[in-house]
Order: structure tokens, then sequence, then C-alpha cells
């Protein structure tokens, strides 16, 4: 089976768009007669409202109407839902704008509807909101102990839920008996996903047709969709149309339901006139989904010799001020479930407290519960490799799960699909140097200079499935995807998928795929998503699921279009259908042993739209549509290994070489998987270096801007060396496993684990991430002292 | 209201505008050009990068009534007669953009570094573009693509 595509770095067929400025954002959307939306924030972290006063601004001169939460709420808007509920989970309502109390900053209280945006943001200064302020509680631990101030009546001691995997007693037993116990308390820092566009919704009602339409800045717009309609505005779906047109990134933060997706269309069906608004960067670190935010204390159970024997882990995932979209999936599904890293783990406990506090909601921000896990789970591992004075790498080879174990069934619920840990080590020492950087360590180290290797090998489950088990323990929604393959009469092709591209180049991907699938150019296939009124319902982007659930859905279809158009080929030779081939470098069909008996592609969607000489019990037309669910999630794998340098006198690191061996399956085009790789280890990157969301003990945020909050930037990094190993995976007929989280996934421990080992000659054990120079230099301050 | 006149890729404008309008809202608002993006309120991002009279600025930091007079060119002017700037060509041959939405910024900040420096090394690259944010790519394509861009014009 030859592919001409598949496999291939083609050029992003997106890109011509892009750099040149025409790129389709919703903020770049205008409407004539359009108004402007602005949205007045609380200051305060928690607070009763005693009451608003919208007079003056409603008077000013431009402003065409003022709302309030209530006005929602008796017009029947109901709570932006939570998607994910776990047995016993405990929920509260979350109105668009808040109507009794505001539960965080940046919580809404009332929008202004305007003329032009500068006059609806004057306008917000006119409004008076009276507050009783209340105390606040941000952390996820102290949120649950007696007396913390309390988020909801309805959630008593701010737990929403308790989610446990394994038993105590088992691992109790473990702990008792085991050599070693490597203990260990850390904290998984809130970090705020800030995809560089900030979100922006626009609303346009039909009185005339009685229907809305929703631009807005979604992953997945068909979930958008349904939410409106089963839960906020009530309007009923086929009168509802969201679409999300180019999206500038998301990482996870646009997945989720927000607020302004109900207060705009809801404007603009009281007023009759299009509604927009855009978020400023200000107000999208208050109002984004954050992401992390954990605290853990986690035991590591071993023998002498380096056999793990069992894992015991306990987490509160802070949930924020409400529950998000998918908020309790992310410390559940995604992180238990991933406790058993890349080894033959036993014997696990896990269990996470789902707590609320005065925060921002969080939920799945790139990786979504999986870096949470890699890095408690590789910290870990590290620490085990110092205290029992073995290399890192061997102390991992010594527990991996061996390539003739798979599929391998863990002792948290997954079972992972194929990998060569092995030889992915292997590949791993060869790209990074591992001799090579442990004699520059050592060289350095004799100079006096603190040097660090970072290693980690870590497990992905990306492509969330199967429907049938993720209802069963709480979603909403199943996992599946569609995909329409419709050929013109012309032979060139339609492809609509319900899968959506906010940079991760699914208009080449999916391209490729279909080409190859039915033998034709790339140029005459034209990918269609992310328009509710185009495509047909699906999940969307997120979990690193688009190639192998979306991707194997347009795969079928064309095998399902192939198979039509054979049989109409056979007709027309008077052949029987076995007797024919479709050459997929051609498009063209022929009988077996024959070549010069054939049907080129164009002839049959020629005939199908003719329909005058079709085989009997074959309808017209050419067109055929997938809804593929998958049997499992894929589980990408990864090596990873830094060289760290820590400068003694101010604590700054320098991330001197970095290389990384991703097992992603078999590739579609690895110029965008080497681009998503590289991407999301500058993420993680940032994860462990930089970025920290902080709020202090009212609830104030901190770090709300771009001069507070320190994201990567260019002159952070030295060039990354980036390689693959390919096993395919047997759960897709692609072979592919998700791409866009692994780099994530692997480098914030990487990187955190280097840092550790260039500070272990200093005794320093544990320092929580980021790894800024402050926290590193007083950590160097502290040893020396004696501390 | 003020009434300015400018240059914008090669065409005059005069409009009135409000003193306190910024920049980068005339050119998309006003001048209907919304290559030019806006991704924060603090001067820190570099998305709505535009030249301005021969040099690289951030457009949300320059009010309308300061371009009084200006030449200005914006994303949407930097390909001439239908060929792409070489910076354009080199970050859709070097995978260097993602979601698109710092690429303009980042292009229009790129061309001008590679302009004032023809010789331009990785480090120079890294550190010139250190005022423009890309959340996707991890710069490491866009270093490429600008070392490309260089390499082409020298």
């Amino acid at each position: 089976m030859s592919n001409k595509y598949i496999g291939e770095s083609i050029k992003r067929v997106e890109d011509p768009r892009f750099i040149q400025g025409k790129g389709k954002y919703v903020a770049n959307l205008s409407i004539p007669g359009m108004l402007h939306a602005a949205i007045k924030r609380s200051p305060y972290a928690h607070a009763v409202i005693k009451g608003i006063d919208t007079s003056k601004a409603e008077a000013m001169e431009g402003v065409v109407a003022v709302y309030v939460g209530q006005q929602m709420k008796d017009d029947g808007i109901g709570s932006l839902p939570c998607g994910f509920n776990p047995p016993d989970i405990k929920t509260a309502p979350h109105m668009p704008l808040a109507v009794d109390k505001v539960r965080h900053v940046g919580d809404g209280v009332a929008v202004v509807i305007a003329e032009s945006p500068y006059i609806a943001y004057d306008a917000l200064d006119l409004i008076d909101v009276q507050y009783e302020p209340l105390s606040a509680v941000i952390d996820p631990k102290k949120a649950a102990q007696p007396g913390a101030p309390q988020v909801h009546d309805e959630i008593p001691n701010n737990v929403s839920f308790h989610w446990p995997l394994g038993t105590r007693e088992e691992i109790n037993a473990v702990l008792a008996s085991a050599d070693k116990v490597i203990e260990l308390d850390l904290v998984n820092q809130r970090l705020v996903p800030n995809a560089m566009e900030p979100r922006a919704c626009v609303a346009q009602w039909d009185a005339f047709s009685d229907e809305m339409t929703i631009w807005t800045t979604s992953q997945n717009p068909h979930i958008i969709r349904l939410l409106l309609s089963l839960a906020t505005m009530g309007l009923p779906e086929n009168k509802l149309r969201v679409i999300s047109p180019d999206v500038g990134g998301g990482f996870g933060s646009k997945i989720f339901h927000y607020a302004e997706e109900v207060i705009v269309p809801w404007a603009s069906k009281q007023l009759g006139r299009p509604v927009k608004w855009v978020s400023t960067r200000s107000e999208a670190f208050v109002t984004d989904a954050h992401g992390r935010d954990h605290v853990t204390t986690a035991k590591l159970a071993l023998k002498n010799d380096g056999t793990f024997l069992g894992l015991d882990v306990t987490t509160y995932a802070n949930m924020g001020a409400y529950l998000s979209t998918f908020a309790p999936m992310i410390p559940t599904a995604l992180y238990i479930t991933l406790f058993s890293g890349l080894y033959k783990l036993p014997v696990i406990f896990g269990e996470a407290y789902g707590t609320m506090t005065h925060t921002v909601p969080v939920d799945a921000y790139r990786g979504a519960g999986r870096p949470e896990a890699s890095y408690m789970l590789e910290r870990l591992v590290d620490l085990a490799a110092r205290e029992l004075d073995m290399d890192p790498i061997e102390l991992r080879r010594k527990n991996f799960i061996q390539p003739d174990e798979f599929p391998y069934q863990t002792p948290v619920a997954m079972i992972y699909d194929s990998g060569d840990y092995p030889k992915l080590f292997d590949s791993l020492e060869a790209l990074g140097d591992y001799a090579g950087l442990k004699a520059k360590r050592d060289a350095a180290r004799a100079e006096g200079r603190l040097v660090g290797i970072g290693i980690s090998g870590c497990i992905e489950a990306s492509g969330p499935a199967p429907s049938q088990v993720a209802v069963g323990l709480g979603a909403g929604v199943g996992l599946w995807e569609s995909g329409v393959i419709r050929v013109h009469p012309t032979g060139k092709v339609s492809v609509m998928t319900g899968s959506h591209t906010h940079g991760q180049g699914h208009e080449t991907a999916f391209a490729q795929i279909v080409a190859d699938e039915l033998g034709i150019p790339m140029e005459d296939v034209e990918i269609i998503h992310g328009d509710t009124g185009r495509t047909p319902f699906g999940l969307g982007t997120y979990g690193s699921r688009s190639a192998s659930v979306g991707g194997t859905a347009l795969a079928v279809s064309a095998g399902k279009v192939r198979d039509k158009m054979l049989k109409i080929a056979a007709h027309q030779l008077e052949v029987d259908v076995e007797d024919m081939v479709f050459d997929r470098t051609t498009g063209t069909m022929h009988v077996k042993g024959s070549p010069e008996q054939s049907k080129s592609f164009v002839d049959i969607s020629v005939a199908a739209l003719m329909a005058n000489n079709l085989p009997e019990g074959v309808e017209p037309g050419l067109e055929e549509t997938t809804f593929y669910d998958p049997s499992n999630f894929t589980f990408p794998n990864s090596a990873h290994i830094a060289l760290i340098e820590i400068d003694r006198d101010t604590g700054q690191v320098s991330l001197l070489e970095y290389a990384a061996v991703d097992d992603v399956g078999k590739v579609i085009n690895p110029m965008i998987v080497e681009g998503q790789l590289v991407g999301g280890i500058a993420q993680g990157v940032g994860q462990a270096l930089w970025e920290n969301c902080v709020y202090d003990e009212q609830g104030q945020l901190l770090s709300g801007s771009f001069m507070d909050y320190a994201m990567p930037r260019a002159d952070g990094f030295p060039m990354l060396k980036v390689s693959r190993n390919e096993t395919p995976s047997p759960t897709n007929p692609l072979g592919v496993k998700g791409a866009g989280e692994m780099g994530t996934i692997a480098a914030t421990i990487t990187v955190a684990n280097g840092v550790m080992d260039a500070l272990a000659p200093l005794g320093i054990r544990h320092i929580d991430i980021p790894h800024t120079p402050q926290r590193i230099w007083q950590a160097i301050q502290a040893q020396s002292n004696g501390h | 209201m003020q009434s300015i006149t400018l240059t914008v890729n090669g065409k005059s404008y005069t409009r009135d505008v409000e003193p306190r309008m910024l920049l980068v809202d005339f050119i998309r608002n006003a001048l209907g050009l919304t290559g030019t993006n806006i991704a924060c309120d603090t001067s820190q991002c570099g998305a709505c990068t535009i030249h301005m009279d021969g040099m690289a600025v951030k457009s949300c930091t320059v009010l309308a009534v300061q371009a009084d007079g200006a030449d200005i060119t914006t994303i949407e002017g930097l390909a001439t007669n239908g060929h792409l700037h070489p910076m354009q060509q080199a970050f859709w041959d070097q995978h260097g953009l993602q979601c698109g939405y710092c690429t303009p910024g980042m292009i229009m900040a790129a061309a001008k570094l590679v302009e004032n420096n023809p010789g331009i090394t990785e480090a120079e690259i890294r550190h010139g573009l250190e005022g423009n944010l890309c959340r996707c790519t991890g710069y490491q394509n866009i270093v490429k693509a600008v070392a490309q861009a260089a390499a082409a014009g020298s």
C-alpha cells in the first residue's frame, strides 16, 4: 500500500492566509449594525452583591443597554453545566452573570452593550456595585479543612468529589513490607494557558427565522451548541448555529462553555442586533479556565534492588470557584489512570479530592492530568535512583514494561496498546549523547559549577475512549468523531470533520489522509470544519484525539467511497467487483491483471451523478459518513533528557541542551508532528522554570498580565533535538497515536529533574516548580546556612 | 475628534479620530485591516507589530494621532506585486507558525530585525524576538525561518 502524501512533510495549506494577515479570527468579524459588549467584573474573590446601580451607565450616550444576572435568570437562562460528573459529585449553579454572590476575581456581574467598544468600557466605570466582602480560600487542601470559607452552600467543606482507585488496605500492606519507601510532598502549580488569541464571541439573532448564529473561539463548536441548547440558552439545537473559524490557539482553554457564550447571544436576542465581545488579556487572566493546581502527597515503595512494588498518592485538586465543563475529569480519569507510567507497578492506590476555592475555575490545559501524573511519578523515580545510588536510566530500564508484554493491563484501568520503551531509551541515549552529557556534567562539577542532567520517561493516554467507559465514569458525551467525504461530480472532494484545527494543521494532514485513501491530488481535497451548519455532530479537538479519532473517521469514510466506486466501475466494465482493483496512487479502478480496462476517479464521480448505469441496489451520489468510536485510548510515550546549568550566585537556570525521542505511532506529517513536539516542550519548560499563577490570601490575582506571568520567550531555549520512534498503534487503522501533548507532559519533569540533579551535590532534595531564580537562590542560601 | 492623514500600505487616508484611539484599533476598525492582531494590553506580546516610518513598532502603544503624517506598512502590505516577502516565505517553508495569531506581528518584527542586521546570528534572532510571544511553536522554527530569510537576503 503505497502512500504519496502520508508520511511526508507537506507544507501547510492553511499558511498562506496566516502569513498574509488574512486569518479569519472571530475578533476580525464585523457585521452591519453590530453592537459591542463589555463586562463588569468583580474585584473581590468572595463577596455578597448587595445592589447594582446601572442607571448612570444606561444614561450614557452610545450605551444601548445594561443587563445584570437577575434579568438573565428571570428570562430562563440556565447554569453553565459540568459535563463530567463522577458518582456522588456535589455541584452548584454557575450563572453566566453572578446573581447573589461573586466567587472569584473576574466573576461577571453586569454587561454593557454599546455602539463602540470604547463607549462600552467607559460605561463600565459608571456601574455602581455594592459588595459585602467575605473571606476567601485559595489553596485546594486548606479549602477542605474545617472552618475554611465556604464557596457554595451546596458543596459542604468545599469537597465536590472524592475519586479513589485501588484500595487503601492493599497499598498499606505493600508500604509496610517494602525495603524502601520514597516519600514526596509536592505542589504542581497553577498555570494560565494563554493562547495568543484572546477569547471572543459574536452573536446574531435572526428574528425572521428564529435562528441564532454564534461565532466563538472554540475547540469544539458542536459541544458548545449542545450545551447552549441543553443547559444555558434553551434554544432548540436545530435553531442554533455555532461557528469557530480560525482559532488562535487553545491548549484546552477553548474547550469549555464560557459565560460570554451565553451573555452575548442573549443580549443579541434582547436587542435584535448583532453583538460582539472580545476579551482583553487582563480579562483572559481572570476568566479563561486555568490549569494544574495540585497539592499532592506521594509514596513509591520498592525493593533494595530497585524493583518497584507500589505507589500511594493523594491529591487535592483545585477546581476553582465553579466546576468548568470537564474539570472533574482531569484529576481523576486523566490523572490517576496514568500512575503506572512506563513501568510494571503491581499495586497502585490513588485518590483525588476535587475542592472548590475562590479562584478562576481550573480545567484541562495541555496534557490535562497527564503532566501532573508524570511529574509526580518521575520525581519519585529520580529520588529513588538517588537514594539507591543507581543510574536513573538503569532504574527506569529495570522496571519497564517489555515490548512483548503489550497489550498491557495496568493496575489503574488502562490497557496500553504498544511501545518499546527499552529501544526508546536506546535512541535517547544516542540522540542526547548520554555518556557525553555525563562527562560534561562531571567536568563542570569539578570546576565547581552547578550542572545537572534531567531525565524522564513518560506515558500519555491520547484520544480518550471508549464512549462506553467514559460515560460510565461520568462523561456527558461519547468520545467518537464524525467524518464525511463528499465527492463532487467533477471529482473534487469536500471533507467535513467534527475535529477542529486551531494550529494543529488539520487542513493539511487530513487532506493528506483523504488524498492518499482516494488516490487523488491533495489540491482536490478541501477540509471543512468548525461550523455546526456545515458539519455533522462531532466532539472537536482536545486530548490529542484528532488524528487517531477524527483522522480514522475520514479514512473509514474514504474506504466506503472506494468500495462504492469499485462497485460502479465493476458494473460498467461488466466484471465482478472482486476482480477489480482500486489503485491508490492514481485513483483509477481497473480489472485485476488488465490495467487497460479501467475507469478513472472522475469517470465514476460523473457516473454516480448520471445514475443511468448503476448496479442494482446502489444509490446515486458519492457521499459517505462515518461516526468512528475508538475502542481504546492510544498511548504515546517519550524519553527526554536535558542538560541544565544553575548560576550559583543568582539562581538563574540555563537550559543548555535538550533531546527528545517520542513514540507517537505512525506519523502523517513529520514536519507538523515535530512542530507539535517542540511547541509542547516549550510549554512544559515554561511550567518548570517560569510560569506561575499566583493569588494572595484575599484571592487577588498577582500574576494577571504578561508583565507578571512569565511566558516562555525566544531567548529561553537552545535548539531542541527531537526524534521519533514509531510503534504503530493497533487501535486504529492509521496506526497513529496523539502528538499534541507528549512534549508538554515530558518537558516539565525533565527540566525539573535536571535542576534537582544540578543541586544534588548541595544536598537539596526537592524544590517545587517553577524553579525560578528566587526559589533556587533561597534553597541554596538555606542549605549553606545549615537550615 | 482630530483629523489625521497617514499612508498605510502605500495608500493615503484622512480620518477623524478620538485623541485616545490606539493606532491598532484605527488600523483594524477604521481601515478594516484586521491582519494586525491584538493579544495583550501591556505591550508585552508584539502581536500588533507594524512598520512605522521605517521602524517596527507595537501599534497598541501608539495613539492614532501620533501617526499623523506617518508612513505605515502592515502585514497586508508586506508582499509586493503578489510575491511573498522573503520573511513570509521563510515562515511558510520552515513551519514557523501553527495557529497563526502571533504570526503577522512576528513576521513584521523579524523582517525589520533582519533588515537592520543582515548577518544576524541565532542568539541575536532569539534576543531580537524576545518581545514577541508565541505560544505554539516553541520559537525553534521561527528562529530557523528568520535565519532562512536572512540568508536569502544576503
